[in-house]
């Protein structure tokens, strides 16, 4: 059934003077083109492009998109990432022609329907959060981070402070200190903490009045809630620092409990993971920050303010907030995304969110209970919305390693757990089901890790076996890189 | 409750699994005194039937490019965008899946990613592409970062006043942590003067960021602007339109070590200003300074063509505090749609639509400037945007074309084109293929009376 065909690249499929795109004759009197452009701004030829007809074209594309695990397709426990189903109602809704057509240049008049929407979803973020003041402009969670460090920083600067150190536990996400060192901080990530918590003892010998700002995931990246996160939060604000949540793991706790509440200062979201973006093979993001009123003059520009006048509609503007660190994108955000997210909350409501946490929170729990006698979980019995499972005694006794369990996952048609991350478990799957997968589904998986791991251990080493590919020689890539497609 | 799956009973069995008495008892972890006492205060559930129409109403509300005749540039444009784009980019298989980690379950995406890399190389004729970037505006402040990686010059950036006023804002946001100067040189004539550039580059000048078409529309003198910087030692960083290469010199043959663009206008819809496509190339050499994802081609234990995630250890998520970015998650569908895009135009479609776009822009430039107290603010060359001047302000102009139900602009303020003269007179004007004599013609008589 498989086409193989894909594997040959578009410049491999060309054929001169092929062509799939027409334009219509130019109906305007044509002048010389040497009359209107200096000769040496114009190329001689235009870029040496593929020539394909259309037909082709969406054979080729829809063939590739075949050799894709989805969420649409596949249980896809992806820890950290929140791959939950992504409604098709949302993708209907941000491609009406109103929304999806209008250009950033239209002037707030002509925009009141999107900028009330913007509006709106600044508000609900600033709600889940506790944190009421909101830009909607990171185009991802990254960005969120180094958008929000920039905040602090300007804030700091404003009380005449010298801070220079971003401190962040060593089962953070990659992202917290790539983003701190962006921002021109000292990175200073803290010791401890293997069992997944922040080390109370370690953070107070760290913290000091260079202290800027303390960057934590809660729940953190094995899935547990921070238990002593006021504590530390108290701590941090003692020396005068903030406290940065990083909302990766928001589907565990919307409508449960707050970062406002429990000590953040400022958090970002990820979109497309909590409220559905959807994911888009790695973005589309849009990473939204919540911060404390005292932060929100030094937040990017512009954003959505409303105007209400006795016995008149609500106008809606744009506006700079006073001391704003200035832009951190063009234009106003990633408003598709922020669109999808926006038809998510709203199809939920107050009692749909929380629902969504608890069920992302009873899937997870039902698959550590059932998984936990399969793979050692070293945290225990309970979790947030998602756990990390260790193939550490696996490795050991039978050789077989996280990646191969991974691998093998793919033959039964399940797509792999993150693995190797957090670096603080040894030969780590992470784990995260979402809500949105039936108990079946949560059974067949468990099923599935049971065959796997009583299997031979060569077998494991060369899977998967039913892929279009197996093991690719990373070390070659690397060493000899191609990256496009040459001439041969 | 909308997406949920599993029915009361099942959940019971699921709690009796895990030994728990009510899903209350798993959130026993949060500490009671951080818990939520009331329900969130945000508006109540609709149904599918309810929201679509509320979305409807929202939408309506919004002066969008198909019930109004578009003029509107600065940065995002209004270009035909075929059916078979939207065609892939809707196949769930691409657009619910994730960063492609494991290749084996993600060939698909990976080998459409491999492709987007090497459309852009022969687009922008350079050697390496990465996987994508946000959007235009951080693309240029990720390439000056590379650029003082590359030169170890890290207290000097000079960029051109004719660049987009959001990417130079957003270079300045970037830089202010860093002690590191970011000169503007002032673009009066709407291009940069040669001599001025000569005078502004140092020898401590980490890159030179030009762009062209430039923010007024006009077309600088790229090659001598490449040269410039280099005999000072500075990468040249060139920002282009990737439409306009289907005429124009491609960025790399006019000397540019990196270039970087924003992508919108590859199949990408204007949804008010994102999701777009941070474009960015480069010479080979500087592959391993590269920001952001790269795919590789290799091969599998079978000795079958496989496409990787490659050259890793410059990302946030091996490198941590020492990567070349922060960038996790980048612009991988809009990547994809720019693929199919640039497949489905080929080389001469690609030139055909530049040249529709450059003529129609000439067309109405000439007949704009017929209008009386109208002039072209510059004389330099420009591709399918310009600035016309008005006297007595943009702003009447501006508000009798739109009230006839045509949208021109920006208008300009004075920082979005430094040294341009009395910029509260002038406004943008783009011309994009879609446009049509007889709407060209109706503007002008609509601004005629």
């Amino acid at each position: 059934m498989r086409n193989m065909q894909a594997t040959q690249l578009l410049s491999e499929l060309s054929s001169p003077g092929r062509r799939a795109a027409r334009l219509p004759p130019c109906d305007v009197p044509e002048v010389p083109l040497e009359q209107l452009l200096p000769a040496e701004l114009v190329s001689s030829a235009p870029p040496p492009l593929p020539e394909l007809s259309e037909p082709d074209i969406i054979r080729h594309f829809i063939n590739l998109s075949t050799k894709n695990m989805s969420v649409d397709t596949h249980f896809y426990p992806l820890g950290s990432c929140t791959m939950k189903y992504n409604p098709k109602r949302n993708e209907r809704l941000a491609s009406l022609p109103g929304l999806v057509d209008l250009h950033p240049h239209q002037v707030p008049e002509l925009s009141q329907g999107m900028l009330e929407l913007l509006y709106s979803m600044q508000q609900m973020l600033g709600e889940i959060a506790g944190l009421p003041a909101v830009s909607l402009q990171p185009a991802a969670g990254a960005q969120g981070e180094f958008t929000a460090l920039l905040t602090a920083s300007a804030y700091f600067r404003s009380r005449g402070e010298t801070r220079t150190r971003v401190l962040f536990p060593a089962s953070a996400h990659g992202t917290n200190p790539a983003s701190a060192a962006l921002a021109g901080f000292e990175c200073v990530q803290l010791k401890g903490g293997s069992d997944g918590f922040v080390d109370l003892a370690e953070l107070k010998t760290q913290l000091d009045s260079r202290t800027a700002v303390f960057m934590v995931t809660n729940p953190n990246t094995l899935g547990m809630f921070e238990k002593d996160i006021a504590e530390v939060a108290r701590l941090v604000h003692e020396v005068g620092g903030l406290v940065y949540i990083d909302g990766a793991n928001m589907n565990a706790i919307c409508g449960i409990t707050r970062p406002g509440d429990f000590g953040g200062d400022m958090m970002h979201y990820n979109v497309h993971k909590t409220f559905t973006g959807p994911h888009g093979a790695g973005g589309p993001g849009s990473g939204p920050i919540a911060v404390r009123d005292f932060l929100g003059p030094f937040l990017p520009g512009p954003m959505i303010e409303r105007h209400q006048t006795a016995n008149e509609p609500p106008v809606y503007r744009l506006v700079n907030p006073p001391h704003s660190i200035g832009r951190v994108r063009s234009f106003f955000g990633n408003v598709g995304i922020l669109v999808r997210g926006y038809c998510y909350l709203r199809t939920l409501g107050p009692a749909g969110v929380r629902a969504m946490s608890e069920n992302a929170v009873l899937n997870a729990n039902y698959l550590l209970a059932c998984l936990k006698d399969v793979l050692p979980v070293p945290q225990g019995n309970r979790c947030m919305h998602e756990f990390v499972a260790s193939a550490k005694e696996l490795k050991e006794s039978r050789g077989i390693s996280a990646m191969d369990v991974a691998k093998r996952l793919l033959d039964h048609g399940f797509h792999a757990p993150t693995v190797y991350f957090p670096l603080v478990v040894a030969e780590a799957l992470m784990i995260e089901p979402t809500e949105t997968e039936s108990k079946e589904t949560l059974d067949a998986f468990v099923e599935a890790l049971r065959t796997i791991v009583r299997d031979d251990p060569t077998h494991l080493h060369q899977a998967p076996h039913s892929t279009p590919v197996s093991r690719p020689d990373d070390v070659r890539a690397a060493r000899q890189p191609i990256l496009r497609w040459n001439p041969s | 409750m909308a997406y949920l799956v599993n029915t009361p009973s099942e959940r019971q069995q699921m709690l009796d699994a895990i030994g728990a008495a009510s899903v209350a008892e798993l959130f026993d972890q949060i500490p009671v005194p951080l818990r939520m006492e009331r329900p969130l205060d945000i508006p109540p559930a609709l149904t599918e039937l309810e929201l679509e129409a509320h979305l409807r109403d929202l939408a309506s509300r919004n002066g969008a490019v198909g019930t109004r005749v578009c003029f509107l540039g600065g940065g995002a444009y209004d270009h035909f965008i075929p059916a078979a784009v939207d065609a892939v980019a809707s196949r769930s298989e691409f657009y619910t899946a994730y960063t492609p980690y494991q290749a084996e379950a993600s060939q698909g995406s990976l080998q459409a990613f491999f492709e987007y890399q090497s459309l852009i190389c022969q687009l922008m004729g350079l050697e390496v592409a990465n996987a994508s970037l946000y959007e235009g505006g951080t693309a240029v402040s990720e390439a000056v970062f590379m650029a003082m990686r590359v030169t170890d010059r890290h207290r000097r950036v000079v960029v051109l006043g004719s660049v987009h006023p959001h990417a130079r804002q957003v270079c300045q946001t970037y830089l202010r942590q860093i002690d590191c100067e970011l000169v503007t040189i002032p673009t009066p004539d709407g291009i940069a003067n040669l001599a001025e550039v000569a005078r502004v580059l140092d020898d401590q000048t980490a890159c030179l960021v030009v762009q062209s078409p430039n923010y007024l529309g006009c077309l600088e003198q790229t090659r001598e602007l490449c040269a410039a910087a280099h005999k000072m030692g500075a990468l040249a960083i060139v920002s282009c339109h990737p439409l306009s290469l289907g005429l124009l010199t491609r960025p790399g043959d006019a000397g540019a070590d990196i270039a970087v663009a924003e992508g919108q206008s590859l199949g990408i819809p204007l949804q008010y200003g994102g999701p777009y496509l941070g474009v960015l190339a480069c010479r080979e050499e500087f592959v391993r300074k590269m920001p952001g994802r790269l795919i590789g081609e290799t091969i599998d234990r079978l000795g079958r063509r496989t496409f990787v995630l490659n050259l890793q250890a410059r990302e946030q998520h091996i490198r941590r505090e020492k990567a070349t970015s922060n960038i996790c998650t980048n612009q991988g569908l809009m990547a994809l749609r720019a693929t199919v895009f640039l497949t489905l135009l080929g080389p001469e479609g690609l030139r055909e639509t530049a040249n529709l776009c450059l003529q129609k822009a000439h067309y109405a430039a000439r007949r704009l400037a017929t209008l009386p107290g109208v002039e072209l603010a510059t004389q330099a060359p420009f591709f399918h945007e310009f600035v016309l001047r008005c006297r007595g302000g943009a702003g009447p102009l501006l508000s009798r074309a739109r009230e006839a139900g045509f949208d021109l602009g920006p208008a300009l303020a004075p920082q979005d084109a430094p040294g341009l003269a009395a910029p509260q007179d002038c406004l943008l004007v783009a011309v994009t293929e879609q446009r049509t004599k007889a709407q060209i013609d109706r503007l002008v008589d609509v601004l005629a009376r």
